[in-house]
Formats: structure tokens, sequence, C-alpha cells
């Protein structure tokens, strides 16, 4: 007798996706059987002044970088111009319990059987069900149909930590660096591995921000994006920054992080020349970051994500910024990133229940949705 | 000055074809059989000859063709799925701890990808006799051959289960592949035959990366490499000492979970193998591993018994305790731990509801020992696996209690019987 697989519940209205785009959204087109249910949030890098279409029928709000100033004021100084990292901005703004992030040239991919593969239903099935990461399954992710705890496996740990993030792989164009893609252009990844696995405890990984999905009530206010592109020294290391911070914080308060299924198509192949100019002083820099985090202890105090993440800041300041002022001016903009966030997202509710004039619920001449749902 | 005639439109065109090769499948009968012959000898010159261009020479029926195939004994067999490293077959031994009397289906299931290599196999004393089938180069040690190496008082260490760990200790072979007689070889979603000495052995032979986790799985496989945000300090990686493989139909579930889900069956075939990281515990199963002697045999120790150890592998623990100290001593010395493809099929044995009836001491068990795990610390001193394992069995005598005083004194039994037999 097969077990009865349940539906995977849609999770319409507490799931928003965080799209961040310069150029055009016509990619959401493969995506509409997929995403036309659910909440987007466009952040708009580059030139305010150009306009942006989304597809019809799409619930959306869009902030360019007028708005991102408007609404955080002196504060917006922590979020990057020209570069992807500003997709953060919309995990602050978001009111919702979880975030699906998606670069816009990323498309549907299909599974070995041939068929579409729906990305953000295994997201959600991903960050539903626990986490691992105390010890190794190796028939990795025991919650999934068809698979379970391996012999061995202690039964005190079998209920597992919840999962505050689900980190998707790219078929097609694999995200590697620049030195990689110089040597190997023409590498595309064609392996589909079936598996989700929880990534252990202590154990970091380079997060990659092109397919990621996250609790953001659990986890939200690590999610910074750091300072990259436009008047920094350094880009392509946004998400990286982010993985790394999460994954410390994540071991620390006893969460999961997973990796593997789901997988998109990853379409276009980054300039390597431009991204070797932008990720120079990373590869340098990642060999003073890496023993950083991993050494990285976080005292018993911190019991919130906020007070973890503003320890870490000073940790960044005191320890790494000897290596470059970069990273004086980066925990600096930790520190702003969570005030910011704390004053858009306040824990309690506010007298009579009125919004305050900067927060999410922006007024009508920003947000442009072809619904008529408005965010509150 | 150079007396080379320039190329013949002929020996150009059979150029073009081979350099093509690999777009070309049409029929090629109509090439007449002389060009034909030709372009079959340039092909095996240029080493060229796959199984596919194969098929479409036979194809051909042409008769000269077919008797110079057979002069040269080209045989179109069953392909395992080709190793990206080339496997010497003196740097191999197969381990098989033989529980089933008669193991003429077992080895002939295996002769594809057996053949080659040298086999141990290991009697359980409770066999009565062990029938194996011809056309292999192997070596089978009976409880008489383990008295006469370690002495009778230290024999009963290599039964059941253990058996095989006496195959361990007398092989003189660099890399160990030892799996459960019980097993047959998978098939991948092509249909071929999984080879799990080319892939155990790939998996030995390049390095592991556990000091940070590559979303990409092992970075060293074919078509695969080092994400973005990887350290270039850490790409070098440590050589790997431990190779786990998985198994589908019946996979290496406990009897509980097996007897609550009897239907259960392994069907996902994963195409990934990747390092355990550092300080990551996992439970190993002896059912299909894979070691470098060299570098961690003392440390895959027969150390754990439980009382009521059985023929099936919901009735044993020993191959989940050697795992942990294996682990442990990778962790120390900096190897790597891979776990994930090879995959072998496991065939039905026993009965989850059986061995559920018997007292489980193996859930308890790993409550007590996985916190001593992951507080143990070895010392700078432990350079080498023996003196890891020794220094951890010392740790076991103090933190683990009277229960395992016996599995602590059978650890430091074994790194003497490992010096004993290699002096």
């Amino acid at each position: 007798m097969a077990s009865p697989v349940t539906p995977t519940p849609l999770l319409k209205d507490e799931l928003d996706i965080v799209i961040p785009t310069i150029r055009n959204l016509d990619f959401l087109e493969m995506w509409r059987p997929f995403f036309q249910q659910y909440h987007l949030i466009i952040v708009q890098d580059g030139d305010p002044s150009k306009v942006i279409k989304v597809p019809q029928g799409f619930d959306y709000e869009l902030y360019n970088r007028n708005d991102i100033n408007r609404i955080l004021g002196p504060k917006a100084s922590c979020i990057s111009f020209k570069d992807s990292a500003c997709r953060c901005f919309g995990y602050m703004v978001s009111k919702k319990k979880y975030i699906f992030t998606i670069d816009d040239d990323c498309f549907v991919a299909k599974d070995p059987s041939g068929n579409d593969i729906n990305a953000l239903e295994q997201h959600i099935k991903n960050l539903l069900s626990p986490s691992t990461p105390f010890f190794f399954n190796t028939l990795y992710d025991p919650y999934r149909e068809g698979t379970d705890f391996v012999r061995g496996y202690p039964f005190s740990l079998r209920e597992g930590v919840p999962t505050a993030v689900s980190h998707g792989l790219w078929l097609n164009i694999p995200d590697y660096d620049a030195p990689t893609q110089l040597v190997k252009p023409r590498e595309r990844n064609t392996r589909f591995v079936d598996a989700v696995l929880t990534i252990p405890k202590g154990t970091l990984f380079p997060m990659c921000g092109m397919n990621l999905a996250f609790d953001r009530e659990l986890i939200g206010p690590a999610m910074y994006f750091g300072l990259m592109g436009d008047g920094q020294p350094i880009g392509r290391y946004d998400d990286m920054w982010a993985g790394w911070c999460i994954k410390v914080i994540c071991d620390h308060l006893g969460w999961g992080v997973k990796t593997g299924l789901p997988y998109i198509w990853h379409s276009k192949a980054s300039n390597p020349f431009v991204n070797l100019k932008k990720e120079y002083k990373g590869i340098y820099w990642q060999e003073e970051l890496i023993p950083f985090f991993q050494a990285a202890v976080l005292p018993k105090e911190c019991t919130t994500v906020q007070s973890c993440y503003k320890e870490l800041s000073k940790q960044v300041k005191a320890k790494l910024g000897k290596v470059d002022d970069y990273f004086i001016k980066l925990a600096d903009a930790m520190v702003t990133w969570i005030d910011a966030w704390d004053e858009l997202n306040p824990s309690g509710q506010l007298p009579n229940g009125k919004s305050r004039s900067h927060s999410a619920s922006v007024p009508a001449a920003a947000k442009a949705t072809n619904s008529d749902s408005i965010v509150e | 000055m150079s007396n080379r005639c320039p190329p013949s439109l002929l020996s150009l065109a059979i150029d073009a074809t081979l350099y093509n090769f690999h777009n070309i499948s049409s029929d090629l009968s109509f090439l007449p059989e002389h060009i034909l012959i030709d372009l079959f000898l340039r092909t095996l010159k240029a080493g060229k000859l796959t199984p596919r261009i194969l098929k479409l020479f036979l194809a051909t029926g042409k008769e000269e063709i077919l008797s110079m195939i057979q002069a040269l004994n080209i045989q179109l067999v069953l392909t395992p799925v080709l190793p990206t490293t080339s496997v010497k077959d003196n740097e191999v031994d197969i381990v098989i701890g033989a529980f089933r009397s008669d193991l003429t289906s077992f080895m002939e299931e295996w002769r594809p990808i057996f053949s080659r290599f040298h086999i141990i196999v290991v009697k359980d004393p409770d066999l009565k006799e062990l029938k194996i089938p011809e056309g292999f180069d192997v070596r089978v040690y009976t409880e008489s051959d383990i008295v006469k190496v370690v002495g009778s008082s230290k024999a009963s260490l290599f039964s059941g289960y253990s058996s095989r760990y006496f195959g361990y200790l007398v092989s003189n072979r660099k890399y160990i592949i030892s799996i459960d007689d019980d097993c047959s070889p998978a098939k991948t979603q092509n249909g071929e035959l999984v080879d799990i000495v080319a892939q155990h052995l790939n998996n030995l032979k390049t390095p592991a990366t556990p000091f940070f986790f590559n979303t990409l799985y092992d970075p060293y496989q074919k078509g695969s490499d080092f994400v973005r945000g990887y350290p270039f300090s850490l790409r070098s990686g440590v050589p790997c000492a431990l190779s786990c493989g998985l198994w589908l139909n019946l996979a290496d579930y406990d009897a509980p979970t097996q007897a609550l889900k009897p239907d259960m069956r392994n069907t996902r075939y994963i195409d990934a193998v990747m390092t355990v990281p550092l300080k990551s515990m996992m439970p190993m199963s002896g059912v299909n591993i894979a070691f470098d002697r060299e570098l961690v045999g003392p440390a895959m120790i027969p150390a754990l018994k439980l009382a009521k150890e059985g023929k099936v592998r919901w009735e044993t623990m020993e191959d989940v305790w050697c795992g942990l100290v294996v682990k442990t001593v990778c962790d120390h010395l900096k190897l790597g731990v891979k776990s994930g493809t090879p995959y072998v099929w496991r065939n039905e044995k026993g009965s989850a509801i059986d061995s559920l009836k018997k007292e489980w001491e193996g859930v308890k068990l790993m409550e007590d020992v996985l916190p001593f795990f992951e507080t143990l610390r070895l010392s700078p001193l432990a350079v080498t696996a023996e003196e890891c394992v020794v220094e951890i069995a010392a740790a076991v005598k103090e933190r683990l209690g009277s229960a395992h005083t016996s599995t602590a004194e059978t650890m430091v039994e074994w790194v003497k019987l490992w010096k004993a037999v290699r002096s």
C-alpha cells in the first residue's frame, strides 16, 4: 500500500517572489503557470527613469532607486546600486513569511523525463519539511517521498530542525567564477542530481542568489546582500556574503539550510572579463573571509537573528577591518540594514493600526499593479 | 628534402570521416569493401573504435570486416560505465564476507566487473561449505586460516559481519572494495551496468573537499567544477580515504523503518558523489564501501559487535561504529570521505519485523555514542591511523563506560594485529 502523497500547499498568500532587474521581465512569461498566483516584488536597479514593463496579469509592486531612497532615507546607503544585491530591499519590504528570489535570466528547466520543473513548489517542499544538520543522512533529505533515515541514524535526531533556507541549483550555465568561466567557456551543467540535502552544521557553502528561497520570518534580517556594484570595490559576492552570514547564524540558532533541487535553467553566461574585474578583490579577500566565518562564534546571549547579525557586524569590523577599509564600511552597512529592517518590520502592533509613511505600504505612485489587490 | 607525397583524395575522405564519426550513424554498407577496410584500420589506429562505431562496421555484414574483427578478437561486450581514471588490476582487492554457502549466482552476476581483480572471500565460521564458480582469481579464507594468522583467542573477532575485516588485514593491495553477498550490480538510467570498482576508485583517486561545501557536489567529476565563491586555496583538496556507495531497491534502513514501510524501495538513482564535510558524522553502511587501505586500513575496525548480532544488516551496527571511527580519523588526519555513487542493487533478504523482535541495542547505542564522537578531539601527536585509533580507544574506555570496555580493547587488539601482520 503506497502512502498517500499530500499535495504541496501553494502558500500564495504567504510567499513573495522578489526579482531584481535592470533590463526587462520577459522571462516571466515562461514562469507564468507557476508564478501567476503569487505576489511579485520587483526591485528595479539602475536608471529609475526607465520603465520596466511587467507582463500582464501579474500582481506586483515595483521599487526603483527613487523609491528606495524615499522609503529608507539616509539608510538607503546600505542598498547596493548597479548590482543585483539590491534585491535584498525586496526582502525588507515584503510582509510575507516566505521569499523566493530568482534572476531574470533563469527559466523553467526540464527534469530527465522531460517535464517542466515547478521550482517554486520544490522550494516550498524544502522549506516546509525539517532539516537534519546534526548528522549526515547518506540518502540525503529523509523527508522526501520514497526515502528515509538510514540505519544508524540516531532516533533522537529524526525530528529535525526548522528549515530556514532552500538553495536551488542551475542547469545549463553553471554558477562558475570568472577564472573558471575563462578556462571552461563551453562547460554546461547537464547533470540532474535528484537530491536535496541539509548542509551540515559547521560547514560553510557558496550560496547563489539566482534560485533561492527562505523563511523570511526566521532568517530574513540576516539576508543582507552587502555593498556591491557602483562605488564599491567588489561585485558578485553579494549572495556569497549573505550565505556565510546566514549559515553561521542558522548554525547558532539551530536551523537548517538545504541545497539541491530544484533546478532552473540558467540561460545567460555573463561576460567573464567583466566578471573578473568585479570578482578580482573577492578572490583574494575570500581567503581571509572563509577562516573568519569558520571561526566565528556567536555568544549565547544572541538569541535573535538581529542580535546575531549585529554581533557579526562587530566581529567583521574588528577582524576584517584590517584586510580592507571596505569591511569597515560593510560592517556599518550591516548595522544600518538591521536598523532599517526593524523600522520597516516593527515587531509589535502600532497604536490604532495606522501604517507608517515609510513602511512598505508605499503610496500608489511608486507601485503599479495590474490587479486590484494592494499590498496592505 | 621531404619525399612526402601529398595526401590522396581517398585518404582525405577517410580522415574527414574519422573526424566526423560521432555524427555518422547511417549504414556504411554502400562503401566499397576496400575503402571500408581502410576506414576500419584507420579507426583502429586512431583509437576511435567505440562500441557504437563497431556496431556500424558489423552492420555492413561485409565478410572481410567481420573476419578482421574476429581475428583481432574485438568483442562487443556489455560496457560498464566508463571510468575516468584507469584502474590497475593489481592495486585492488575485492573482499567479500560470505554468509551464504553458494556464491555462484552472486559471483556470476558480478563477473563482468570483478573478473579482472583478485578477490578475497572470508568464510563466516558458521558456514559449513562454500561454493565459488570457476574463472576468478579468488582466495578463500576459512576459520582455520584465521586461527593460523591471529591465533585462536582472537579468531572470534572475525565472525559474522566482521569476518570481512580479516580480508582487510591480510590484503596487501592499496585499495579494497567490499560489498555484502546479497548485492547485485545496479543499472544506470541508460541500462548500463554500474561498474562499482571503477567508480569507487574514481572517488578514491580524486581529491575530496571536506573544508567547504561545493554546491555542484564532487568538483572532480567530469562536467563539474568548483562554483563561484569556493576559495581557491581549498581547491586542491585532500586525499580521499573512504568511498561510501549507495543501494537501489532495498536501501540500508534500520528494522523499525523498514517494518513501518515494508513496501518502500529505493528507486531513485541520484547521480552524484560528494565529500562528507569536516566534523560531520555519518552512518557508514558496510553494504557497499571502498577504502584506501594504506591510508586508513587500521581504522577500519571490527570492534563493535552487538550481543545479538545476526546475519542480516538489521541486526548489526559494526559498520556504523567503524564509520564513526574512520570519519574521526579522517577528519583529524585531513583525509576525505565521499558518499554517493556508485550504487549496488540490494536484494531482498530477511524480515525487518523478525529483526525488530530482537532486542534493539543498536538504537540506544547511537544515542550514547554520537555525543561522544562530536566532542572527541585527538591530540596533535596522533599522525597515523594506528595512533588515532589507539587514542580513540582510550577515550572510549574513559568516557563511554563499562558497556564499551570490550570495544575499546578490541580496537587496541586490532591495531596490534595490524602491525603484527605487516611485520
